[in-house]
């Protein structure tokens, strides 16, 4: 079987997961809701950087230093993303996205 | 009376979890590593479900964390020991911190919203699904070259490559921290009182 040696089934659960969380950033009304579900796409490219460079021999070690990478400019924009959302809030004590419409009146 | 349900429900979850597990490795034959990985990716996968549908907004950051520790147990399973260790301590040490406290910060005292879902969660729903089809058929269709089994890295190996050949990036994404830093603090901050 060789579920665990196989990179196909690695990239199938990152596709998975970040289908989840695509479904997650189109359906969600909560803005923090949203921004989780861009966490979880985050990550499922993650896992596929990290399979890629732990099953072709040609990377080495670039696929876990890239995920590292990765992990600090999601740091970053998670900062980023959350301070926006309170700045929001504290405007318009809401953090439903569909009640964000001072642009469209 | 409480606590029953609460034990009953954490033995369901136990046997969702863990029956892939089973399945892998009694009728498949496979190794502990096949059972390992099937267990977590279950785990993984549920939680992750978990944190897009249920209605309480802070279960949903309870549940990605749950995603972020199942997603680090699969990060040793393919064999990068650094970054599961990396997983834990940035995700689920501050990244869910952070969004925990965002949560707390913007929750009405009402309670969750009634509406959880936007009007286009179905055909979210169905494009997403579409859309893990493509993949899952994308990745079987192509030959991506791999070895036959997956390298263990040593972290020495690691951490010379990263201050050698990508010493540069390095502190570019020490900069970038930095920057997303003080740009977090400025666009939080109040701005009625006196600067």
């Amino acid at each position: 079987m060789g579920l665990a040696n196989s990179l196909d089934a690695y990239l199938v659960l990152s596709g998975a997961l970040f289908t989840i969380g695509t479904f997650g950033f189109l359906a969600r009304r909560n803005a923090i809701s949203m921004l989780m579900s861009i966490e979880l796409m985050l990550n499922a490219v993650n896992l596929a950087i990290v399979a890629f460079g732990s099953f072709i021999p040609s990377l080495k070690a670039d696929g876990s230093i890239i995920a590292l990478m990765v992990m600090a400019v999601a740091a970053a924009e998670a900062t980023v993303g959350l301070a926006i959302i309170i700045a929001i809030y504290r405007n318009r004590k809401t953090p439903l996205v569909d009640e964000y419409d001072a642009m469209r009146r | 009376m409480r606590g029953w349900l609460y034990l009953l429900s954490a033995a369901v979850a136990g046997a969702i979890i863990t029956t892939p597990a089973l399945i892998v490795f009694v009728l498949g034959g496979g190794s502990v590593d096949d059972a390992l990985f099937a267990a977590l990716a279950t785990l993984m996968l549920t939680s992750a479900l978990l944190v897009v549908t249920m209605r309480d907004i802070i279960r949903c950051g309870l549940a990605m964390i749950v995603a972020f520790l199942a997603l680090a147990g699969i990060y040793v399973v393919v064999g990068a020991p650094l970054v599961a260790a990396a997983q834990v301590i940035v995700y689920i040490g501050a990244i869910s911190v952070l969004i925990l406290f965002a949560i707390m910060l913007t929750q009405s005292k009402a309670g969750p919203a009634r509406l959880v879902f936007q009007t286009q969660a179905a055909s979210a729903a169905v494009a997403a699904i579409i859309l893990v089809v493509l993949i899952a058929l994308a990745v079987s269709a192509t030959d991506w070259g791999e070895a036959s089994s997956r390298v263990r890295l040593a972290t020495d190996t690691l951490a010379r490559v990263l201050f050698g050949d990508y010493v540069l990036p390095f502190e570019v994404v020490s900069v970038l921290l930095l920057a997303a830093v003080i740009g977090g603090i400025f666009i939080a901050k109040r701005e009625d009182e006196p600067t």
